[in-house]
């Protein structure tokens, strides 16, 4: 069960640093950039391609696909969004979906629908071995548990990206002039502030961390095809509505919460689908509480 | 009654310049608006409205809700942009300047409604109006308006949005200070405040403009407008209908009828 959990809390981490990007671009710009789940897989064929065709070492790799998707991030936000600033949001959400579109099947005329396997980077670390494990003939483990290095190193980056982001929105100077835009748009500019730059920083640095998860899920799943970043990015979306959008502690709580209900339900229940829990959890807090478990109670003006 | 603003009120020395009296005649104004037309879609809101603003002064706009108050003050703050017309300040033509960047010249606008940031702290609000300046010159004027308005030293872990209305008010008045503004525009000030609270704001708009800052006020409140006012024009549906000192105006029948309870 212990096993089970911190896998939970592994897949939830890579769902988490994934709504991490939703939340922040929906706080800022109040759109819903459903684009953001393929940037993961433009950040997964980045660092593969790098690894296996150019023979970058990981670390370099990881990097170079964080310097592709934050420029990308910037790119989509220019060409596709900001002509949309004052458009109404259904314009938006159907532009971010045809910007969805158009990154899979890109992907799909450079790299083809032919499955690439994705390198495991972390090979050379040995798995956290807690307790004396016993491996019986049938597979089963007992007497302890055996985390992998991929886990392991997914829930470290997470804490880390988690830890780096609350200082940065709370201590520097463009963190707070993000709060101060996510709040009122007018007000930032009448203290100088740069409203689309600010806009276009929230979407590189959302884009940035979705290349982290795009390693983290291709490490951990390997099978890397150009529909690869879809469904995590609608699962990363779940979670950021389970947390509360535009809450940066709820899209962590949102995702950790749902990569464990994720992993629990698949062990418990095999014979029925995951996703199925996935979905029935946005349902339920759609109905129950739609503003999530941390978001703020938005009282409708009139 | 006349309102007789409170001159013995603490009065810090935010820009160092003393007061330059506006009857110089021969010196350029601070602010030029020339003929300026704004248009929310198809409505003509502003129709051709010419002020100036000198330095050292503290002239005021008032006029019935929806006579162009705020929409000029937006104009000239660069929220708003004018189809035609011009707004010059200290010489420079700023009518399509972006909002961000007018801060810069000199010039800050205190909004109506205040719209402090109110899940921000109440330091961070004040950190958030020196955006375009350097920490250090910023930490130094976080201290003048903590001497100006001892509130919201008091308060500054405190987040902006649990704070009274005057409080608020006041925040919103430091925030803008911390750009150290040549020009501060304030838009309503006055609004939703208990009148002990009004004639506290009045009193540090008038030791503000002791220390140097020249204030361009817009104010429902005609009384205790005018009564600090050294100049003032009348906005009607988007037209300056009258102008003349504050104290003129004061004892202006058509305005006393209009805008005064007489």
């Amino acid at each position: 069960m212990l096993t089970y959990l911190i896998n939970g809390i592994s897949l939830g981490s890579v769902y988490a640093i994934i709504a991490l990007g939703y939340t922040m671009v929906y706080g800022i710009a109040k759109m819903l950039n459903f684009a953001h789940g393929d940037v993961i897989m433009v950040g997964g064929y980045a660092s593969f391609c790098t690894m296996t065709y150019l023979g970058w070492p990981p670390a370099l790799a990881v990097l170079f696909s964080m310097v592709v998707c934050t420029i990308l991030g910037i790119v989509v936000e220019r060409l596709a969004y900001k002509p949309l600033r004052n458009a109404t949001s259904l314009a938006v959400l159907i532009t971010a979906i045809g910007v969805s579109y158009f990154l899979q099947n890109a992907a799909l005329l450079i790299w083809t629908s032919n499955p690439k396997v994705f390198p495991d980077i972390f090979a050379s670390i040995p798995p956290l071995v807690i307790g004396h494990v016993e491996v019986a003939a049938d597979g089963t483990e007992s007497g302890g548990i055996i985390i992998s290095a991929t886990t392991l190193i997914t829930i470290l980056v997470n804490i880390a990206i988690m830890v780096g982001l609350t200082l940065f929105t709370s201590k520097t100077k463009m963190g707070k002039a993000m709060r101060a835009v996510s709040e009122d748009k007018g007000a930032a500019t009448l203290m100088g502030i740069n409203v689309d730059f600010t806009i276009s920083m929230t979407f590189a640095i959302g884009s940035g961390l979705a290349a982290i998860a795009g390693v983290l899920l291709c490490t951990a799943y390997p099978n890397l095809v150009p529909t690869t970043g879809a469904m995590p990015g609608i699962k990363a979306f779940v979670a950021a509505v389970f947390g509360g959008i535009g809450s940066i502690p709820g899209a962590m709580l949102g995702g950790i919460l749902l990569g464990v209900i994720e992993i629990i339900a698949r062990a418990l229940v095999p014979s029925v689908p995951s996703d199925i829990f996935v979905f029935a959890v946005l349902i339920i807090v759609l109905l129950v509480k739609p503003s999530g478990l941390l978001g703020k109670q938005i009282r409708e003006k009139v | 009654m006349v309102y007789k603003p409170d001159r013995s009120v603490a009065a810090v020395n935010l820009s160092g310049s003393r007061k330059i009296a506006a009857e110089g005649g021969n010196m350029a104004a601070m602010l030029e608006v020339n003929d300026l037309n704004v248009f929310y879609g198809s409505i003509h809101a502003i129709k051709g409205i010419s002020f100036e603003v000198n330095e050292g002064e503290v002239v005021t706009l008032i006029g019935a809700n929806g006579a162009g108050k705020s929409t000029t003050l937006n104009t000239v703050g660069g929220l708003l942009k004018a189809k035609s017309g011009s707004v010059k300040f200290c010489g420079k033509d700023l009518t399509t300047t972006p909002a961000h960047k007018i801060l810069r010249e000199g010039m800050a606008l205190c909004p109506e409604g205040r719209r402090i940031f109110q899940q921000l702290t109440v330091k961070e609000n004040l950190e958030m109006g020196a955006y375009t300046r350097n920490n250090a010159e910023a930490l130094e004027t976080i201290e003048k308006v903590f001497e100006q308005f001892p509130r919201l030293k008091e308060r500054q872990k405190q987040i902006a949005g649990t704070l009274s209305g005057g409080e608020q008010q006041m925040l919103a008045m430091g925030r803008a200070l911390m750009s150290k503004p040549r020009l501060m525009m304030l838009d309503e000030p006055s609004m939703g405040l208990a009148p002990i609270l009004v004639e506290q704001i009045f009193d540090i708009i008038s030791a503000l403009n002791k220390d140097g800052t020249t204030i361009l006020l817009v104010e429902q409140n005609a009384q205790m407008a005018l009564s600090i006012a050294d100049r003032a024009y009348v906005l009607e549906t988007g037209r300056i209908v009258n102008s003349g000192t504050g104290e003129e105006l004061l004892h202006d029948d058509s305005v006393r009828k209009a805008y005064l309870g007489d």
